[in-house]
């Protein structure tokens, strides 16, 4: 292995502002990435995540803040000149090059010699197994292979930060998880750095060292993968976390990292994730995995069931209260439609969030 | 991951250029000049210069060119002699283009016909008028045929005339006509078309409630740029027709005044006169088309 | 469209095509009337002309100098599509990857020549150049047969960037491509079928624009449709047969353009370009 990633210690953003087009503004976002890091950027579109790679891509320009490597300022350098690897959201491979000229391409930009870069590509078509292909047009190649193009393509010119910018979404589920083991295995062989912008928290949860989460230009929560799944600091990251279950009701009393809330009359106890103040309006998060059929009593509530499905091992259902709240909760055996039932959760695995502020959540 | 404390925080505002480029000017919006500049300077100087030059009579007051088109028959009958031709041209040309282009877009093999058919428009006026000349004349081929089937006793006038350059606006302006047509009536997804039929609507009805009203739009277009080529005939007006009777179009008055009388503000007032005219009827043909539905013709993937 | 199988729609298909068959056939015979006249040898109030000579495309060559025309022609049609090219297809990418205020106002600007027929702006086009004292002179035809063609370059090159992914692009920016490189190595590439697809459809059309040229062209510098026009409009000074021939030189300079435009183009894109931009 001789493809050999250009050494440093860590990025920075510093501030990093976009202000111009309203949609994909980024306010203040600082982070520092170290070598050798997964991070995985995750966040609903429109959040920012793809213009924050941009951003270290050079591909947008900043207004406001800074960007380093170590102690080079990068953010005003063009992206010709940043020399770091990209993988693009629909490949963006080159439609008149075949394989060995789209890997080599970057390379013979930078007038490395010919021999070189056939040995280079030779070797990242070993690593991404594309051997046996070179000689194919990317229109010739299946969703999966084109995908190995574009990160061999990234990686040959040995850039110190490869950024991946939601490089599965355009394949099918089959092929995705099989790419998603690819990838973190390149990243460990290669000792690589990666920058991994994704919308779909499973990819995120899988693949990266540390989780960013974005949420309208503002990075809400940075943690690993286990700290996020379990600790969710604010109600969007643990919207976005799978706790599908949003109840709203009031602060009856908070103690000692517990709250009690009211949720149409029914007392639900949980950890409070948040600063609350009794009598304000909080929520209850319950991932529907820990909502299941109960006895009437503490943490549960009477709900009728609006529909019930199948799921392989168990059932999955809905339902609504009197008061017009949606659940949706896992079941071991099948429910009848209609029927009344009462659905209870652990008090360990119930979270408490203050309200989100509007506007600026 | 450590916030980074913002002691190396470095302020500074956006910069003239990145403000610029965020309205999307920058060095690829510069590529347009060099184009810009060369259609204000060749069609929009020219026509506002024709404009002022037409108000600035040879002699008489600034409106002496226009009382002059206006009063004297042998000039304001060309905007009738043109009318007259080119509206009825246009009409015939897109009632017969409707129906064919249903038909060719049944075909698989349309490449062959529409090669032919744009063998007119390549050649252009001249060549066809100079065709005509001979295969419409009274020795011609055409009249020859329809003599020996005996449908006629007497050879036809068919050239020198209003008829002469009647046929070869449609020998021009027909294929042109049929292949703007072509292009809408495919553009419209089969689907619909089918979805009318288990509905119970019979050939005709599905074209007068499906394709009529979503074609409407396109036919208007069809129609205005059919019009307005058929509106500026010039070669086979002179060549072909009468041009000095029924057929002294718009476009021989304002070359003779041009490069005959060599009085360039009359011909910049004939000019614009025609351009109002043109535009007056193409003004009028697209409000009409408020009328109809004007949304995306293809259904919901559109 | 769903097929109908009732007599009814029968007739109206046998009716349909006989129209298209009646408009083709006469087409022809139209063409092949003056592909014969032009080697008759004398061919008057009969079927088909007494003899057959190669004679006339001789003396047409002479009497018409038909050389000199034909270089002045190429000539111009060369300078056309090279300068309509580069004009074009940089305004082309501009309005295919930038918004900016005003845009619109630009795609109507080079939508208008287009729209507007030869005839009406080449009047005023014509009184400028002539008060220029560029009319009558090589340039003079050069710059008035450029008015439609750069729109025309535009409007057919806009579609063909704009599906070209922006990404591909930046890609090669990532990738370390400076503007330069991006352009021999990407872009050019990419955009080489569009580009020769659009200057070949303006080469045919400068061929055969006759309007414009006939407006500003001088004695030295008349393309080959113009004097067609004058030796047909001047017809009784030459024999018939001889204009003819001068009339199978030019439609032979046309069609073998136009058969290769074809191998590149769809025939319906050559008329078919203000659908691109339909009218608000």
């Amino acid at each position: 292995m001789t493809i050999a990633l250009s050494q440093f210690n860590e990025v920075r953003l510093d501030r990093v502002r976009r202000e111009f087009g309203a949609l994909n503004a980024l306010r203040d976002v600082s982070l520092t990435i170290q070598r050798r890091e997964f991070i995985a950027l995750l966040g609903p579109s429109g959040c920012g995540k793809s213009t924050t790679l941009n951003c270290i891509a050079g591909l947008l320009p900043v207004t406001g803040g800074a960007i380093w490597l170590d102690k080079s300022r990068i953010d005003t350098m063009r992206p010709e000149e940043r020399g770091f690897g990209m993988v693009f959201q629909n490949y963006a491979l080159f439609p008149h090059l075949n394989v060995r000229q789209n890997i080599g391409f970057g390379l013979k930009m930078r007038g490395t010699p010919k021999a070189e870069i056939d040995r280079k590509v030779n070797e990242a078509l070993s690593l991404v197994r594309l051997e046996g292909q070179e000689n194919k047009l990317p229109g010739q190649l299946s969703g999966g292979q084109q995908q190995r193009v574009a990160i061999a393509r990234a990686i040959v010119i040995e850039p110190p930060l490869v950024l991946m910018d939601e490089p599965l979404s355009n394949l099918d589920a089959k092929l995705r998880l099989e790419m998603r083991a690819e990838i973190r295995r390149i990243h460990n062989e290669l000792g690589a750095t990666t920058i991994y912008v994704t919308h779909d928290q499973d990819e995120a949860l899988s693949l990266a060292d540390r989780i960013v989460v974005l949420r309208d230009g503002v990075i809400r929560q940075v943690g690993t993968p286990k700290e996020l799944y379990d600790a969710p600091a604010h109600l969007d990251v643990a919207d976005f976390m799978g706790f599908r279950n949003k109840l709203k009701g009031k602060v009856v009393s908070v103690d000692n990292g517990r709250a009690l809330l009211d949720v149409e009359g029914a007392r639900i106890s949980g950890v409070a994730r948040e600063s609350l103040s009794v009598g304000s309006t909080a929520y209850a998060a319950i991932r529907p995995d820990d909502l299941v059929l109960g006895e009437p009593g503490e943490n549960a509530l009477k709900v009728k069931v609006d529909t019930i499905e199948y799921r392989g091992r168990e059932f999955v259902g809905t339902a609504h209260s009197e008061g017009g709240l949606d659940f949706v909760f896992r079941s071991h055996q099948p429910v009848e439609l209609g029927s009344v039932v009462y659905l209870q959760a652990d008090n360990q695995r119930v979270l408490v969030f203050a309200e989100p502020i509007k506007g600026r959540q | 991951m450590e916030a980074v404390a913002p002691t190396t925080h470095i302020e500074h505002g956006p910069s003239l250029r990145q403000r610029l480029a965020a309205r999307g000017f920058d060095a690829v919006t510069l590529l347009v000049v060099p184009a810009a500049i060369f259609s204000l300077l060749l069609f929009v100087y020219p026509f506002a210069f024709g404009f002022i030059l037409s108000f600035e009579p040879k002699n008489g007051g600034w409106l002496a060119n226009y009382q002059r088109f206006f009063s004297d028959s042998y000039l304001y009958d060309t905007i009738g002699n043109t009318l007259l031709l080119s509206i009825p041209v246009t009409l015939l040309n897109l009632l017969l283009a409707v129906p064919i282009s249903f038909r060719v877009r049944l075909m698989r093999h349309q490449r062959l016909l529409t090669t032919i058919l744009v063998l007119p428009i390549t050649l252009g006026t001249v060549l066809v008028a100079e065709g005509l000349l001979n295969y419409l004349g009274p020795q011609g081929w055409f009249n020859r045929t329809l003599v020996t089937l005996g449908i006629i006793d007497q050879p036809l006038r068919l050239v020198h005339n209003y008829w002469g350059v009647f046929a070869s606006l449609v020998i021009t302006g027909f294929p042109f006509t049929f292949l703007l047509t072509l292009s809408y009536v495919t553009g419209i997804d089969p689907a619909l078309e089918q979805a009318a039929a288990t509905l119970g609507a019979s050939a005709w009805q599905r074209f007068l409630h499906i394709y009529l009203p979503l074609l409407m739009p396109g036919f208007a277009i069809t129609f205005c740029l059919s019009f307005v080529q058929a509106f500026s005939v010039f070669p086979s007006a002179v060549l072909l027709g009468e041009p000095a009777g029924t057929t002294r179009v718009i476009s021989i008055a304002a070359y003779q005044a041009a490069f005959e009388e060599y009085d360039y503000s009359m011909a910049s007032a004939v000019a614009m006169i025609m351009g109002f005219v043109q535009l007056a009827i193409v003004v009028l043909v697209l409000a009409s088309r408020g009328l109809f539905y004007r949304g995306p013709a293809s259904g919901a993937k559109g | 469209m769903i097929r109908d199988t009732t007599i009814g729609a029968k007739l109206w298909a046998v009716a349909v095509w006989s129209v298209v068959g009646f408009f083709i056939i006469n087409l022809l015979a139209m063409i092949a009337t003056v592909v014969t006249s032009s080697f008759a040898t004398r061919w008057l109030g009969t079927w088909l002309p007494v003899g057959w000579t190669t004679r006339w495309y001789s003396s047409a060559w002479n009497e018409f100098q038909l050389w000199d025309i034909l270089i002045v022609t190429f000539q111009v049609v060369g300078v056309v599509v090279l300068i309509s090219g580069l004009l074009g297809v940089t305004a082309a990418y501009a309005l295919a990857r930038r918004d900016f205020p005003g845009k619109r106002i630009l795609v109507l600007l080079f939508l208008l020549p287009l729209l507007i027929p030869p005839i009406t702006f080449g009047i005023p086009l014509a009184t400028v150049l002539y008060r220029t004292g560029l009319a009558g002179t090589f340039w003079g035809v050069v710059v008035a047969n450029l008015v439609p063609t750069v729109p025309f370059v535009i409007l057919v090159m806009i579609p063909f960037i704009e599906q070209i992914d922006p990404k591909i692009e930046a890609a090669a920016r990532v990738f370390g491509a400076n503007t330069f490189k991006l352009f021999i190595h990407v872009l050019l590439p990419l955009l080489l079928p569009g580009i020769l697809a659009a200057l070949l459809l303006v080469l045919v059309r400068t061929i055969a624009m006759f309007e414009l040229t006939f407006l500003v062209a001088g004695p030295t510098s008349q393309t080959l449709v113009v004097a067609l026009y004058y030796a047909v409009f001047a017809a009784g000074v030459r024999a018939v047969q001889s204009i003819d021939a001068m009339a199978v030189v030019y439609m032979a300079t046309t069609l073998v353009w136009l058969v290769i435009a074809l191998r590149f183009v769809n025939p319906t894109q050559i008329v078919t370009r203000a659908k691109q931009q339909p009218a608000h």
